[in-house]
């Protein structure tokens, strides 16, 4: 086999891994707005006060230290304790649905019956103000965070690949690890969806909202929980991020990787955020690598989005989103 | 008391249909314009100019041009500062290979590559609706900026893929570069401002920018009353961008003098035009000035209070600008969707009927 070929399968590999992580966040994104029709542009800034406040919480840090110091001019910064991952991830969770009611009771209920584009803008300032928040409380240095996920080369397809085409594939631990994990999750999720109580009247919200409401589902529930999940959504989608790149400003810009997913996908279609995931992943790894060189690189910025509104162009409501039906 | 519209007769039609038809209102826009040109020059130094004035105008011009898109034609961009970035570029490129023409021109030019720019990206606004089309100019963001970035002949092949806006005259005044004098910059984007307000409230009050709001509230509904939503939808973009291509010029070759695109037109940018028309008023040339001010504005007076008043570390200041622009976004959206410019409405309207409340 010539060498380019097994390079790009290899490349095609890492990127079906970077696609899962996208569609992680997009996941989030998809549960929102199918729920209440607001199109979350905070997700990405979750993820990110998400992992900040779990390597927060893990390594004892005082939450808002800066601030007391620069008022009162103390000098705390750390508790002195060191917690396990799980009790970190426990507690965070606690904190993202104490934010997701927070966010219901003090913006979004009072934004009711507006349009869908008002909604969406007061999600953009949402996510600056978590974004000022996440950098007050914890700092804005770039932390480490490790609950102790496997990293570094899988040896075991470094070898098995050598031996059949003399060229060990490099694939992370850590991404097979979160390509289990996504699809634990969104299999959790569709059983959730399907079977269970809340579930149903998560799908009855989504469908019509006072249709749900006639028959007694509680909207402001339904809404509060649907934040909830969101927010654990996007602390499992801070944790891989987080732990394969430090926690930093940057992971906030994963939620722009996600809005092209979302278009590609359709923004209201669980199967959609996955397979348009996929798509762009390996799309924009397997064209950084063939074209990339030829026009100077770093097409990764784009390419998703270009791609994207080439798609939408020919069909507007995404690969798998519902027909958009206009009436006047 | 003064603010009435009782005993002021329009004889004319003329007179009837003026920007101002209240009296007061005419004589407050003469006298600001006079503050303006003829006072605020001998007034100010090179900190009030870099840290005040020249931000304000020339976010002003951006934010009309996103505003006539936006708040008139009702399609969110979130491209701005990818277009912010044309305007730059085609100014120092057009500067650089024609160093004889007059600075007015390339300007001029540069608004109209930009206007060009954002008609071929404004093209799938006619397939695609709502905030769908706010992330596809989103792909108009980040490929710009890509462009600029990675494409050498952008920066004339310089090594440190800047761009410097080399020293230009107008009238033998030099107002880019090194050398220049305050007043002499604050005017030359002062004068652009000025007509740009006056051309936009004026499109906008006229048969275009009827069509305009016509397709914002319901396009559907405008093409049956026979508005040409391909029309309508393209100038809106083309009209937009001119402006806010005119912005990126003079941000880049009067305010700035030294660029590096990913960091002065990125992402940030395009939120930061959209949260001054969102706080200022969508849909109001007043409202873009207001947003523009307050925006301008609030980062130096937090700058003042907490860095020098109380002694604050910069970067505690910084995230507490973050939390207090996206407090006041969500605060201005649930309690005047409007903006600043509704605030001035209410107040306006209060005022005629003062001292007497019925």
């Amino acid at each position: 086999m010539p060498d380019q070929l097994i390079y790009a399968i290899e490349v095609f590999f890492n990127g079906l891994m970077a696609g899962v992580l996208y569609a992680l966040v997009a996941l989030g994104f998809v549960l929102i707005y199918k729920a209440s029709g607001i199109f979350n542009y905070a997700q990405g800034v979750m993820a990110l006060f998400a992992a900040m406040t779990l390597v927060g919480v893990m390594e004892g840090q005082v939450p808002f230290a800066h601030l007391i110091n620069a008022v009162l001019g103390t000098k705390v910064h750390h508790f002195g304790w060191h917690l396990p991952a799980l009790v970190g991830i426990v507690s965070t969770v606690l904190v993202m649905v104490v934010l997701a009611w927070l966010v219901q009771r003090v913006i979004f209920k009072h934004l009711v019956g507006q349009e869908p584009i008002i909604l969406f803008m007061a999600t953009i300032g949402l996510a600056y103000f978590m974004e000022g928040l996440g950098d007050m409380m914890w700092g804005s240095e770039i932390k480490k965070l490790d609950v102790g996920l496997p990293q570094g080369i899988n040896l075991w397809i470094d070898e098995a690949t050598y031996n059949i085409f003399d060229y060990g594939f490099f694939i992370d631990n850590l991404d097979i690890v979160a390509t289990i994990i996504a699809i634990t999750l969104v299999g959790s999720l569709v059983i959730f969806a399907q079977y269970t109580k809340e579930g149903r009247a998560m799908r009855a919200v989504a469908d019509d909202h006072q249709a749900a409401l006639s028959v007694g589902v509680s909207l402001n529930f339904i809404w509060i929980m649907v934040w909830s999940v969101a927010g654990f959504v996007a602390l499992v989608a801070g944790i891989m991020w987080g732990t394969k790149s430090g926690v930093q400003f940057s992971l906030s810009l994963i939620a722009l990787k996600a809005l092209p997913v979302l278009m590609l996908g359709g923004f209201t279609s669980i199967p959609g955020a996955i397979v348009g995931g996929l798509i762009i992943g390996v799309g924009e790894k397997l064209f950084e690598f063939l074209v990339g060189p030829l026009i100077g690189g770093a097409t990764e910025n784009w390419f998703a989005y270009v791609l994207a509104l080439l798609l939408l162009v020919f069909r507007p409501q995404g690969l798998f989103g519902e027909k958009i039906i206009e009436r006047v | 008391m003064f603010y009435r519209e009782a005993g002021d007769f329009s004889t004319t039609y003329r007179e009837d249909s003026q920007t101002f038809p209240i009296k007061f209102d005419r004589y407050r826009y003469y006298a600001v314009l006079i503050i303006a040109f003829a006072i605020i020059p001998f007034l100010l130094n090179d900190y009030w100019v870099n840290a005040i004035f020249l931000p304000f105008l020339i976010y002003s011009i951006a934010a009309i041009g996103l505003n006539i898109l936006t708040g008139y034609c009702g399609q969110v961009s979130l491209g701005t500062g990818g277009f912010m970035a044309v305007g730059a570029y085609a100014t120092y490129k057009l500067m650089t290979a024609f160093p004889e023409v007059s600075m007015v021109v390339h300007i001029l030019l540069a608004g109209g590559v930009t206007a060009f720019v954002g008609v071929l990206f404004g093209l799938p606004s006619l397939r695609i609706k709502g905030f769908y089309l706010a992330v596809a100019t989103l792909a108009a963001q980040f490929f710009l900026v890509w462009l600029f970035n990675r494409v050498p002949w952008f920066y004339n092949y310089s090594a440190s893929g800047q761009i410097n806006s080399p020293e230009r005259t107008l009238f033998g005044i030099p107002i880019t570069g090194a050398n220049t004098e305050p007043w002499a910059v604050y005017l030359f984007c002062l004068v652009f401002v000025t007509i740009s307000a006056v051309v936009a409230r004026n499109l906008t009050r006229g048969a275009m920018g009827r069509k305009w709001m016509a397709i914002r509230d319901m396009d559907i509904a405008a093409e049956i009353i026979g508005v040409n939503p391909l029309t309508a939808k393209l100038s809106a973009f083309a009209i937009s961008s001119f402006f806010v291509g005119v912005s990126g010029a003079l941000f880049f070759s009067v305010y700035l003098g030294a660029v590096e695109v990913g960091e002065v037109f990125g992402i940030n940018k395009s939120f930061l035009v959209l949260f001054m028309i969102i706080i200022g008023g969508l849909g109001s040339i007043f409202g873009s000035f207001a947003g523009a001010a307050f925006l301008v504005l609030l980062p130096v007076l937090l700058k003042n209070v907490l860095v020098t008043g109380l002694g604050w570390p910069t970067d505690l200041a910084a995230h507490l600008e973050f939390m207090i622009v996206g407090f006041l976004i969500i605060v201005f959206l649930i309690v005047e969707p409007h903006g600043i410019a509704q605030l001035w409405r209410v107040a306006k309207e209060k005022l005629r009927l003062w001292p007497f409340p019925h």
